[in-house]
């Protein structure tokens, strides 16, 4: 298990390259994880995310540069490493044609967890993830949900210290994806590192400690979820006016407030603020003064999903930002615990 | 690398259970290792049988039962192919690959499990070999010696089956691969009609290259005894020679197998 009270990082990543023929998939990467935290990697399809996890859980070796996870070079000590880790894949990767149980008891003895804990520590995973009715059933027979949960349980039978998570809940409903959520947060609390990848910005900002995102194989930023978003600017608040033609009327009420230069747009008029406290009724009791009314008024933080569209110049995936919930994304440090 | 013989043989072996435990749960596969051969074994002695001539043969089921048997053990390899390919697509590769597990025994263990299903065929065409008029005509050592050689073959081609299964990106792929690599190979031999009546172009392949006939002639000669060749070692050379190439061929391409 892992020592909390030594500092060592649980994932060292120095120059990290990986190409394939002329494809450079990595061009460079460094980064650090702390143990028992959970790090997010983002970025569009084809950024390198996958490349990364794949090297980094032993299954790819790297063209260049070194990578360290739980104290254990990747290469060198290979071997070892992998009683260290486990990985829940992209895909669900669990056998079909066995049941529920003997998927994990299988993994378990394969971890030489010896027959009679790898069948406690089965059943154990399998009451915990909510799949003891279904464990004497075959997977074939499970849905989306269900083998997600399996898999995750599979990366889960040998209890490693460090986790890798390669787009754990895609494809979900979201139910079953904040039923994932809780154990890799439980995981988490009990001491494991966990390196994430995904496309749903809600899930990077509930999980993640640090997030790291990269594009087209080269790391563009690292930080907080709140560091991020300052990045990408501060808050601003947006007034909907009722008559359009009063925004330039309303640009010249607002500016007294505004620590940027205020905008308008279509009848919405964005003012940056810098803080945030008492911002909408200034703004409310100056439009007001100036006889400007008004359709709708709000302060808005930048979410996840500007700093994606910011620093990789493309939204996320389009059919997730739909799903994206703006409320999750505006007060993450309420959700990681 | 290495993670001690111990690891090796157990990993081999929970793997072996896991490829055992799905045959009975797929009616395909089980077909094709124990009605497929009956079939084929009722069909060749009741179609062929009466218009095909054996000289030194007493009954065509004596002459054509070890040649279907060997026959059928060549493809009992094809569950590794087609495991190989499933497990490759599903990720469960990477699954394995991750595991502080022997990097062999996916292999390893997929082709224990062929001699298992083999085993098995073995037994179910012995009888239905017996009813349509096959009899062994030698002595209980050289019987017990043509089962060991039998399915030293199979294991041989599973190993073959294990390179089809790694190179061939789908199930059809293995398929059509592993038709076109065994099919012909098992046809232009001694198994079915004594090489002498092809034309001279074939028959040269079919006595003098073609190792499935040295197989075949081998446990003919340990089965029921007779004039074909006997060339048993030459059998049991050309199986080890199988696995050392196919094993080395599959073991490397494994290590370096990715998801596509």
């Amino acid at each position: 298990m892992v020592d909390l009270a030594s500092s060592n990082p649980a994932i060292e990543i120095e120059g990290l390259q990986k190409s394939y023929g002329d494809v450079q998939a990595l061009c460079g990467i460094d980064l650090e994880v702390e143990q028992g935290t959970v790090l997010g990697l983002l970025g569009p399809n084809g950024a390198g995310k996958t490349t990364a996890v794949r090297i980094l859980t032993t299954l790819l070796p790297p063209s260049a540069g070194s990578a360290r996870v739980a104290g254990l070079d990747v290469v060198k000590d290979a071997a070892e490493l992998r009683a260290q880790i486990g990985l829940a894949g992209q895909y669900a990767a669990v056998d079909e044609g066995l049941t529920g149980f003997e998927n994990l008891e299988m993994v378990g003895r394969l971890y030489h967890l010896g027959r009679d804990s790898a069948q406690e520590r089965a059943r154990e995973l399998l009451d915990r993830f909510d799949l003891d009715e279904a464990g004497d059933r075959l997977v074939s027979t499970y849905s989306g949900g269900m083998r997600r949960r399996l898999d995750l349980a599979a990366a889960l039978v040998a209890r490693p210290p460090v986790l890798f998570l390669d787009e754990p809940t895609t494809g979900l409903d979201p139910r079953s994806r904040l039923g994932l959520w809780e154990v890799i947060e439980a995981r988490v609390a009990q001491g494991s590192t966990v390196l994430l990848t995904t496309q749903y910005l809600d899930e990077a900002d509930r999980l993640a400690d640090r997030i790291a995102v990269i594009d087209h194989g080269t790391l563009i930023a690292e930080g907080t979820s709140d560091e991020l978003k300052e990045r990408v600017g501060g808050e601003r608040i947006e007034v909907r006016l009722v008559r359009r033609e009063q925004a330039q009327e309303a640009i010249s009420a607002l500016s007294g407030i505004a620590c940027e230069q205020p905008s308008a747009d279509d009848g919405v008029v964005r003012v940056p603020v810098r803080d945030q406290a008492g911002a909408i009724a200034g703004a409310v009791r100056n439009l007001d003064a100036a006889r400007i009314d008004i359709d709708d008024i709000a302060v808005r933080r930048p979410t996840l999903d500007d700093v994606f569209l910011t620093l990789t110049g493309r939204p996320p995936e389009p059919e997730e930002v739909d799903e994206a919930d703006p409320d999750t994304g505006e007060h993450p440090q309420e959700a990681v615990r | 690398m290495s993670l001690g013989l111990g690891y090796a043989i157990s990993d081999t072996l929970v793997l072996a259970m896991r490829a055992l435990r799905r045959i009975p749960r797929n009616p395909e596969l089980l077909t094709a290792y124990t009605v497929q051969p009956v079939m084929f074994t009722l069909l060749f002695v009741a179609v062929f049988g009466g218009a095909i001539q054996t000289p030194g043969y007493e009954d065509y089921a004596d002459f054509m039962i070890p040649g279907i048997i060997v026959q059928q053990m060549a493809f009992g390899g094809f569950a590794t192919a087609l495991g190989l390919v499933d497990d490759l697509k599903k990720g469960l590769v990477d699954r394995f690959r991750s595991l502080p597990m022997s990097r062999m025994a996916v292999l390893t263990g997929r082709t224990l499990s062929d001699i298992a299903m083999n085993a098995l065929a073995l037994a179910v065409m012995i009888v239905v070999g017996y009813i349509v008029g096959f009899a062994f005509a030698t002595s209980a050592l050289e019987v017990a010696a043509g089962v060991a050689l039998c399915l030293l073959i199979g294991y041989a081609f599973s190993w073959v089956f294990a390179c089809v299964g790694l190179y061939a990106s789908t199930p059809e792929g293995a398929n059509t691969f592993g038709f076109i690599l065994i099919f012909p190979l098992t046809f232009a031999s001694s198994a079915f009609v004594p090489p002498e009546t092809m034309p001279d172009w074939l028959q040269t392949f079919a006595t003098d290259i073609n190792p499935f006939s040295t197989m075949v002639d081998a446990v003919r000669a340990l089965f029921v005894g007779g004039p074909g060749g006997n060339d048993i070692w030459g059998a049991v050379a050309w199986s080890l020679g199988l696995i050392a190439v196919f094993g080395t061929l599959a073991v490397r391409r494994y290590r370096t197998a990715v998801v596509s």
